[in-house]
């Protein structure tokens, strides 16, 4: 794609340059010549949006570091001044804040875009893997931002995440102590995270540049995924591309100020308006919303699996939700590269749309949250009334025969004709048993909707049935319930099984649509009557 | 017949170069008012600019002292002038003079009224860069001294010799009690 | 296909949103503050009333440690000060709050409400003569007084709770302005010990002694002096202390997108003229 030069230096000073620093005519050749294909439709403008978004958060962001003060005693105090006494700080700062949530929308956009359309493909895979990294750079940014302002959001997001990697066998404590520079995130953590805070924008910055020359090198892939053929299939940048593009930003602008000027908080934590407190804990710690997705994927993990304990199921479950799209491009079988033309992969692709909407929910729910459960909660009591009630102190050995010691007893009991016993067990050896011979055994039953709901109503039961029970036997039956955590699960399990097992094996399984021939064949007849 | 076609081509053409021109003077106001905030913010802030205001009691400084008092982040002096110290400042009113002001001016309270002679408040910034100078008894015209770059000032804080342009600039003050002021 | 996905993300942002909003106690009663509407302001008379029932009876526990006395005469401020002409009898004279037709801005230092109301605090400083401790009176570019030196200090006089500071209270606790004010009227008049039962409180107890009682602040317009007016009236102003920008931010909101709309409709004329013709 990257032909030789259109360029020509019209004035005597450009062309003196051009044998020198042929800057004008790179940035010629990249962002007015350069050959787009026609076809291309509004979720190809998200680029450029990324692009302003960069844009935006380095030059808020650098205003910002002129007021902001990287001490954990200052620093919720700095973020409270520029908001209420820097000349128009609380429009830098809203728009810094409000600015990340743009950022990840029109990244998740771009990635999606990137899928369903297969731009990760030979040849473009560098460019896919570019963009890989940019986004995880995007995610440590976002995270060291977040820890800025020293809330208790800030804070705790910061304790959490250091404590992830502390979960990496042998070596992770001594990462976690390195990180944080101390053996709790303190001063030197919030020190050491502005600098890196401000230094990685610039990381991706450069990185970019990279994902801009990947690109023109390869060309831009295009909605159908047939590659253009001649000069026909394309038109210049600039204007076509560019005006489309700032057309689209436009409208993105919108939906950005309307946040940055009528609900700059709604997507962020009312908590991180507390100043940090390392002695409380918020009763419930989410990350940003655009992290969600992998928080839930983290919590799913709520089981061990052989060696690995849940908390580092949970840990490398999370780095390889990120790290398997770095591999995509050689996951993916097909030789058909936009999913347009493939309607099985489609619909998985869809599918795969919607698990990552339902993680991002989860990662917002309470994990113990019932989404449905098979029945009530029940509990049946057992007393016996009128008959000989005994009670009979007796201590085990040891802690570890305790339970052999109470069966014993409870056995004997059975065989001198106790209708019921029941062991009360006081410490770690010691226990009285209550046992009835004779009367008449009764059962109750009662249920009800939650567990706390059952346990009042066990109470009730109780309370009615009073002094003709000596003691109750009560067992409790929970129904299954289906909560947050398993539906983290599925979906966790459906995210890997897309990239794992449905795309390689759809490639070489499906049946593709087929590419109507005005697409697979060059357009040129058409172009001449618009001309 | 001929004329008809090139009329619409011409009309079209104009529509098309007021839309762009259009599109593109938008662009540029909306840049241009976007980068106001970015520079504003440079200015001093609101705490800033509502700095207080100090207050000196001058009971405590005695007959040919001075004492150096922050206000807005900025030392000033505030001289108890000797009769003899007044007398030489009111001799130089008429002295060859590079930045001619006679000493009851520069002793004018914020208010307007006049201020008392035994009392200088001066900011004790040197005109030529900025350093403090030092009170030096005995030295040529009897008054400061910038050590940075030699800079002599009378008693009145005028400039009489060295690099710096201007007199020492009086502090904005008003008397709020017979031995107290504030400074701003 | 993918615009049902922006459509889907949407509810989804909107959903992640709401799912915050966990707990146990009673959800808080929406009040009808000036400052919901998406154009209005503030309602001034209501927060310098609530400013009055923060400085009589909350400021005693509560500090505002990120006010200063100086915000309250800054623009858009309670007690911004103007100098106006008169037109019956041509004077110029001061008024508070901004006037219609326009008027010359008081600097904060020169305001006398402000002056009046930092002079009457009074601030421990250190006295520069002889470097001890010393009180004196408050000066405009003081921060709020704060009743109590450190958080160990507020626990010990407050039977082990710690009165939160209310700088940003209506930004840092869910539910906002209407938590707060349901939270002030939500006592339930039960006691239990040290605690005292509210209905808008998670866990239906709080530390707090119910604050506002009627007649215990003197409105001097009148307003009526009852615990829901003082409640609304102090909500109000706690809302300006935390957002005290707020009227500039949704002025300014107006005219940007207005802007961006006028933009972006030139930019799509663009956009059909530099394609027209072009096969896509």
């Amino acid at each position: 794609m990257s032909g030789h030069s259109t360029y020509e230096p019209k004035s005597g000073f450009t062309r003196w340059l051009d044998k020198r620093l042929p800057i004008i005519r790179m940035a010629h050749d990249s962002f007015v010549a350069y050959p787009t294909p026609r076809n291309l439709n509004y979720w190809y403008t998200f680029g450029a949006m990324l692009a302003l978004c960069l844009v935006v958060q380095i030059v808020t962001g650098v205003v910002l570091a002129m007021h902001y003060v990287p001490h954990i005693n200052m620093a919720f105090a700095s973020v409270q001044r520029i908001d209420r006494d820097v000349p128009y700080g609380w429009l830098i700062q809203n728009i810094h804040s409000v600015g990340a949530s743009m950022f990840f929308l029109a990244v998740y956009i771009h990635m999606f875009k990137g899928l369903y359309y297969g731009s990760y493909k030979a040849p473009r895979e560098v460019l896919w893997i570019l963009g890989c990294v940019i986004y995880f750079l995007m995610i440590a940014t976002a995270f060291l931002g977040y820890s800025l302002p020293w809330g208790q959001m800030s804070f705790w997001a910061a304790t959490v995440i250091t404590n992830l990697i502390g979960a990496l066998p042998m070596i992770g404590e001594s990462i976690k102590n390195w990180l944080m520079g101390g053996f709790s995130v303190d001063q030197p953590t919030l020190n050491r995270f502005f600098s890196l805070h401000y230094l990685l924008p610039f990381v991706i910055a450069g990185v970019v540049a990279l994902h801009v020359w990947a690109l023109h090198e390869t060309g831009q892939n295009n909605p159908t995924g047939v590659e253009v053929k001649s000069k026909a299939d394309t038109v210049p940048f600039t204007p076509h591309a560019t005006i489309k593009d700032l057309f689209a930003t436009a409208l993105f602008l919108i939906l950005f100020a309307v946040f940055v000027f009528y609900m700059p908080d709604a997507l962020g934590h009312a908590d991180n308006y507390i100043p940090a407190n390392p002695l409380q804990t918020p009763p419930e710690i989410v990350p940003e919303w655009y992290l969600l997705p992998f928080y839930a994927i983290l919590r799913a993990f709520d089981f061990n699996i052989g060696p690995i304990d849940s908390k580092l199921a949970g840990v490398l479950a999370m780095f390889a939700s990120i790290g398997v799209l770095f591999v995509l491009p050689w996951l993916d079988t097909s030789r058909v590269r936009s999913m347009r033309y493939r309607p099985a992969a489609r619909q998985f692709f869809l599918i795969f749309v919607v698990v990552c909407l339902v993680l991002g929910w989860c990662g917002g729910q309470n994990p113990g949250r019932v989404l449905a459960q098979s029945g009530d909660f029940t509990a049946t009591l057992r007393w016996v009334e009128g008959g000989a009630v005994s009670a009979r102190a007796f201590s085990a050995p040891s802690e570890e025969q305790f339970d052999e010691t109470a069966a014993g007893m409870r056995e004997t009991a059975t065989t001198e004709g106790a209708a019921m016993t029941m062991v009360s067990r006081s410490n770690a050896t010691d226990a009285r048993m209550m046992s009835v011979v004779g009367g008449t055994p009764q059962t109750q039953t009662v249920s009800a909707r939650t567990i706390e709901a059952l346990e009042e109503a066990v109470q009730e039961a109780k309370a009615e049935i009073g002094a003709r029970a000596p003691f109750f036997v009560t067992e409790r039956a929970s129904p299954m319930a289906f909560t947050v955590t398993r539906l983290s699960q599925v979906a966790t399990f459906y995210y890997f099984l897309f990239f794992l097992v449905l795309l390689p094996l759809l490639g070489l399984r499906e049946t593709p649509g087929r590419v109507p021939d005005t697409i697979a064949k060059p357009i040129g007849g058409q172009t001449q009557e618009a001309a | 017949m001929a004329t008809a076609p090139a009329n619409n081509a011409h009309g079209a053409e104009t529509r098309r170069d007021f839309i762009f021109i259009a599109s593109g003077a938008a662009a540029a106001v909306g840049t241009a008012a976007t980068i106001w905030p970015f520079i504003d913010q440079m200015n001093p802030a609101a705490d800033t600019l509502a700095m207080s205001t100090t207050e000196v009691d001058l009971s405590a400084i005695e007959l040919g002292q001075q004492i150096k008092v922050m206000w807005q982040g900025k030392p000033v002096f505030v001289r108890h002038r000797t009769p003899s110290e007044v007398d030489a400042a009111r001799r130089d009113d008429y002295a060859n003079l590079k930045d001619p002001q006679h000493d009851a001016d520069r002793l004018l309270q914020e208010d307007g009224q006049p201020g008392r002679a035994e009392w200088l408040i001066l900011e004790a910034s040197c005109t030529h860069l900025g350093c403090v100078p030092t009170f030096v008894t005995g030295s040529s015209f009897g008054g400061w001294f910038c050590p940075c770059h030699g800079s002599d000032y009378d008693t009145s804080g005028r400039i009489r010799r060295g690099p710096a342009p201007k007199n020492l600039v009086p502090a904005p003050y008003v008397f709020t009690g017979d031995t107290s002021i504030r400074i701003g | 296909m993918l615009r049902a996905l922006t459509v889907a993300a949407a509810v989804f942002v909107a959903a992640a949103g709401v799912a915050f909003a966990a707990g146990e106690a009673e959800h808080p009663h929406d009040h009808p503050f000036s400052f919901d509407s998406p154009i209005r302001g503030y309602d001034m008379a209501a927060v310098q009333r609530g400013f009055q029932v923060y400085n009589q009876v909350c400021s005693t526990c509560h500090s505002m440690a990120h006010l200063s006395y100086r915000h309250l005469g800054e623009e858009g401020g309670p007690f911004a000060a103007y100098m106006a002409r008169n037109h019956e009898t041509g004077e110029e004279e001061m008024v508070v709050g901004k006037p219609a037709h326009g008027g010359r801005f008081v600097t904060v230092t020169e305001n006398p409400y402000v002056r009046a109301i930092a002079s009457a605090v009074t601030i421990s400083d250190i006295d520069p003569a002889s470097g001890q401790p010393m009180d004196r009176p408050g000066r405009v570019s003081d921060h709020f007084r704060s009743p109590f030196p450190n958080e160990i200090a507020a626990r010990a006089a407050n039977g082990g709770a710690y009165p939160p500071d209310l700088s940003v209270i209506t930004s840092a606790r869910h539910g906002g302005a209407d938590y707060i004010y349901s939270l002030l009227v939500g006592y339930t008049g039960e006691v239990d010990g040290a605690l005292y039962g509210n209905r808008y409180f998670a866990g239906g107890k709080i530390a707090m002694p119910p604050p506002l009682a009627e007649g215990a602040v003197a409105y001097a317009d009148g307003s009526p002096t009852t615990v829901e007016q003082y409640a609304a009236d102090v909500t109000t102003f706690l809302q300006w202390a935390a957002d005290p920008h707020m009227e500039a931010r949704k002025r300014m909101g107006i005219i940007v997108i207005s802007f961006l709309l006028v933009l972006a409709g030139l930019l799509y004329l663009a956009y059909k003229q530099v394609w027209r013709g072009e096969s896509h």
